[in-house]
């Protein structure tokens, strides 16, 4: 067996307010496939951004062996220099230039800066010819899908004369013929003596392509397993990745299952959405779910699974392209075209994205927590600046939301207190039926706590809360129920009674030909 | 003046501070208002020193009551199209044809009343109208069709300017109708018995007074009904005092000339109203929340096109009464009229705070910011400053200010 060509020892990596590492190693072999897998959050992709230099020596602790010698990289270029390539999941190729042009992008065939475009050719030619993507070199990115998108990026890769490539959920956004090809390829590389490292939480996949899987799990590593062993089934690699004890702590609640018979608060019946840009593709695939009154029903599942789109997309189709379903609320159904038409029946979306989707971060708290809606504390399009005052402060204090005066900038205070001016703003609309999308992503565990109270306050008001969560305790400790979605399909519908992390995760790797 | 009425700031109240205020802690209560709203206050401090530097170099020629009143009669229009162009800025857009539009409003209002003989306010009227539609077209394609505002307005520039020429066929037309040059040059009319000052002026900066102290304690009294942190008392009766300066010195200023000129009422009441409107309307607020997060604003429902519709219109109204104002004050229509006006438009609202990416702004400092270049203008003219070194120092002026909001930021880590 070959030796390691990649020792990475003790990696600690702290960002302020967050240990996102805490302590992994990870050793892979000369010429192997080596799959990464975790739960979202796990710090899959941070320790893969210390070892490319992203964030480069010194803003982390442990040491790095390379070919057995021990590196210390100040950024991409120095990591690409020895041969370590990374390909993000966010692919970084220029739509509006070719494909030779970005495959030799920032290390063109030039002589005194002019590019030597006969070289170029041949040589993209050549690069395209060997990830098996039969386009001409001219063509433009942006003319081409998504999955050979991904293949222009292992070329480019392969003109840096790579020794390591590093995968970052390459099939995430792949349809099942491009993983396919795209698998191959990982192997065929393998033949020709390219290490790869691929991180992925697809089981299925990590069986075929990989020859050992390291798991990670709260910023640690746990194991390393040999995945052609027998010993090494799905069963065995999830236990991995949830086997943590349940030390986060809930609010006390008592389970509602809802009034039998009473029609659900909302129901979404046969919801489809496409892609936005990739119209093939299918992201919200034939999901019906329901949840009542004083219910709190969770949705697990992992990336790319479509529990973000079918929410965005009920809620007044902010995401993607509609292709069928119908949304029902108290058994009528209703419209939810647009954002004012379902805030108008009464539904809230509580972003995941509380930066982009969710705050106005120049804007004061007050002002934040008013505007959905501003008519409340309005009279004929005027807005009465103490009532709004008194409703912010009072938000303020019953949130806990720990600022000195309502006047304070958002983007001043902490991720918890942000979700708070979040959950606050939601609250004031007034809805019977909270979509809440990650609600404690990226915040600490007390303000964790202080949510997780305001979410069962909310239910036993009788709301109904949709939860949508990747943190599978946490689904646990607050749902009645919980759905699991995968690859944009509802894969399960777990009660509570029966829901444990290895159920939950069982559901949520399926792949397409277990479910069928 | 009124301005400072609506646009004030948040009540930037330090809480628990009201018992506590010494001497020496209202100093304190005043410096650490100031940090706070630095932005704000940056510029009009900046403006304060700018006329105190000028003052002194022209010998105090600056502060004369005809110079007073002259300035106010040159900024005008810049000032009307400021308030639009803030408006765009904070909405994330930018306007780029309210200089060419001005021209073709004024010029399409030689036409109706020189040409034709309509009725001046006839005329009014339908130079609004013009402006209304020729901002709502651009308005709707902006919006709902999702053309860049740039290159929509940048289209237009071109378009109103070549309009302008064909509707002047070349030429320069006037003079207009007496109530129509009142717009641009008139004052006031005379009353009462005969003193030293304007009468008429007298009495409305009078009311003025009286309104702005009413309408201070009113509020006052309001936030503490709601249990909400006040001004503490000191501090707010040297805000009310500074504030009956001001009004009280512009009055006197300008009715020791020829009183108060009527653009700077039409200024005044446009002031009050869109400050009001900027930052209590449901409107307003919307506008600043599609310019600070659009994604965030759209999910909040706020109907960002429409707003983004509406903006561009009240632009293109604005930019008429501009026009018309502008006109009536060269008593001609030129075909060379409002050239560079959007230009300092835009600049004075990047002076008075406005962000390039939106979402930052207030009415009174795109006022502020237009009074910067105004007192810089007539400073320099008054000083005999060539045009080249005027421009000189008005592009320094804009970096530094800027500049200074850049650093200021930085500073602050935010």
């Amino acid at each position: 067996m070959a030796g390691p060509v990649l020792e990475m020892r003790s990696i600690v990596k702290t960002f302020p307010g967050v240990k996102a590492l805490s302590d992994v190693s990870l050793t892979v072999r000369q010429g192997e496939v080596h799959a990464i897998c975790g739960e979202n959050g796990a710090g899959k992709s941070t320790l893969m951004k210390v070892l490319s230099g992203v964030h480069p020596h010194g803003s982390y602790e442990g040491e790095i062996l390379f070919e057995g010698e021990i590196c210390r990289f100040k950024d991409i270029r120095a990591s690409e220099h020895h041969g370590i390539v990374i390909i993000h999941q966010e692919l970084a190729l220029v739509p509006y230039l070719s494909l030779a042009e970005n495959i030799f992008l920032g290390n063109e065939h030039a002589r005194r800066g002019l590019i030597n475009w006969n070289d170029t050719l041949r040589h993209a030619t050549e690069l395209l010819r060997r990830v098996g993507l039969d386009e001409h070199p001219e063509t433009r990115v942006a003319d081409i899908g998504v999955g050979k998108q991904q293949l222009v990026e292992i070329a480019k890769a392969l003109s840096k004369s790579v020794k390591l490539l590093i995968l970052d959920e390459p099939t995430a956004a792949l349809n099942d013929e491009d993983s396919g090809q795209l698998l191959d390829l990982i192997l065929e590389l393998k033949n020709q003596g390219i290490t790869s490292i691929i991180i992925s939480h697809k089981l299925g996949e990590i069986r075929r392509v990989a020859d050992s899987v390291t798991i990670i799990r709260d910023g640690k590593s746990i194991e390393t397993l040999d995945v052609k062993a027998k010993e090494t089934s799905e069963e065995r690699i999830i236990a991995g990745m949830v086997g943590r004890d349940l030390d986060h702590r809930f609010p006390e609640r008592t389970p509602h299952e809802g009034q039998e018979g009473a029609a659900p608060a909302l129901e979404i019946r046969n919801w489809t959405v496409h892609h936005p840009i990739d119209q093939q593709r299918k992201v919200v695939d034939d999901v019906s779910i329901q949840v009542r009154r004083g219910e709190i029903v969770g949705i697990a599942g992992l990336m790319g699974a479509g529990r973000t789109e079918l929410a965005m997309s009920v809620f007044g189709r902010t995401y993607g392209r509609y292709a069928g379903g119908t949304v029902l609320k108290d058994g009528k159904e209703i419209r939810t075209k647009t954002v004012p038409e379902a805030v108008g029946h009464g539904i809230a979306y509580v972003t995941e994205d509380r930066k982009h989707y969710g705050l106005n971060l120049i804007d004061t708290i007050n002002r934040n927590i008013s505007l959905t809606a501003l008519g409340k504390v309005a009279r004929r399009g005027i807005v009465d600046e103490h009532e709004e005052r008194q409703v912010s402060e009072g938000y303020r204090t019953s949130m806990n939301i720990k600022a000195p005066t309502v006047f304070e900038p958002v983007g001043k205070l902490s991720g918890g207190n942000q979700q708070k001016v979040v959950l606050s703003k939601w609250i004031f609309a007034g809805p019977d039926v909270l979509i809440l999308d990650e609600p404690t992503r990226g915040i600490d565990v007390g303000a964790k706590y202080e949510i997780y109270t305001v979410i069962d306050r909310l239910a036993a008001q009788g709301k109904a809360v949709v939860f949508i969560s990747s943190e599978l305790p946490e689904l646990l400790g607050m749902c009645d129920r919980i759905y699991t979605m995968a690859a944009g399909r509802l894969t399960g519908e777990v009660p509570r009674a029966e829901a444990t992390q290895e159920v939950l995760m069982r559901h949520m790797t399926k792949d397409k030909e277990v479910t069928r | 003046m009124s301005t400072d009425v609506t646009a004030k700031t948040p009540a930037p109240a330090p809480p628990g501070g009201s018992g506590s205020a010494t001497g020496e802690g209202l100093l304190g209560l005043v410096l650490s208002g100031l940090r706070r709203n630095m932005r704000q206050y940056g510029m009009l401090i900046a403006l304060g020193l700018i006329v105190v530097l000028f003052a002194i170099w022209t010998d105090g020629d600056l502060l004369l009551p005809r110079n007073v009143s002259n300035l106010v009669l040159q900024n005008s229009y810049i000032l009307i199209l400021a308030i639009g162009m803030m408006l765009v800025i904070i909405a994330g857009h930018i306007d780029l044809s309210v200089g060419s539009l001005t021209a073709f409003v004024g010029a399409f209002a030689a036409v109706l009343t020189v040409q034709h003989g309509l009725a001046w306010p006839i005329a009014l009227v339908l130079c609004l109208l013009v402006g209304a539609v020729a901002g709502s077209i651009q308005g709707f394609l902006i919006a709902y069709l999702g053309i860049p505002s740039f290159i929509v307005t940048l289209a237009g520039m071109l378009l109103f300017r070549g309009l302008t020429e064909i509707l002047l066929e070349g030429q320069t037309l006037g003079p207009f109708p007496d109530g129509l040059q009142k717009m641009g040059n008139g004052f006031l009319p005379e009353a009462g018995p005969s003193t030293n000052y304007h009468n008429l002026t007298l009495l409305l900066g009078l009311v003025l007074i009286a309104a702005v102290v009413w309408q201070e304690v009113q509020g006052r009294r309001r936030q503490q009904e709601f249990a909400l942190d006040v001004l503490p008392g000191r501090l707010f009766l040297l805000k009310l005092v500074a504030l009956v300066a001001a009004i009280l010195t512009l009055t006197m200023l300008l009715a020791s000339y020829k009183g108060a000129p009527i653009v700077l009422i039409i200024l005044g009441v446009l002031v009050v109203g869109y400050g009001y409107v900027m930052r209590n309307a449901v409107f307003g607020r919307h506008i600043y929340a599609i310019g600070g997060n659009l994604p965030a604003a759209k999910l909040s429902g706020v109907k960002d096109k429409k707003v983004t519709f509406y903006v561009f219109l009240n632009m293109g109204v604005l930019a008429a009464l501009a026009g018309l104002v502008v006109a009536a004050r060269l008593n001609a229509a030129s075909p060379k009229a409002g050239v560079n006006f959007e230009l300092e438009a835009i600049a004075s609202s990047f002076i008075g705070g406005a962000s390039m990416s939106g979402g930052v702004g207030t009415v009174l400092g795109a006022i502020i910011g237009g009074l910067v270049l105004g007192v810089l203008n007539n400073g320099m003219n008054l000083l005999s400053v060539g045009t080249d070194w005027q421009q000189v120092i008005k592009g320094l002026a804009l970096l530094v200010a800027v500049g200074f909001d850049v650093w200021n930021k930085r500073k602050s880590g935010s």
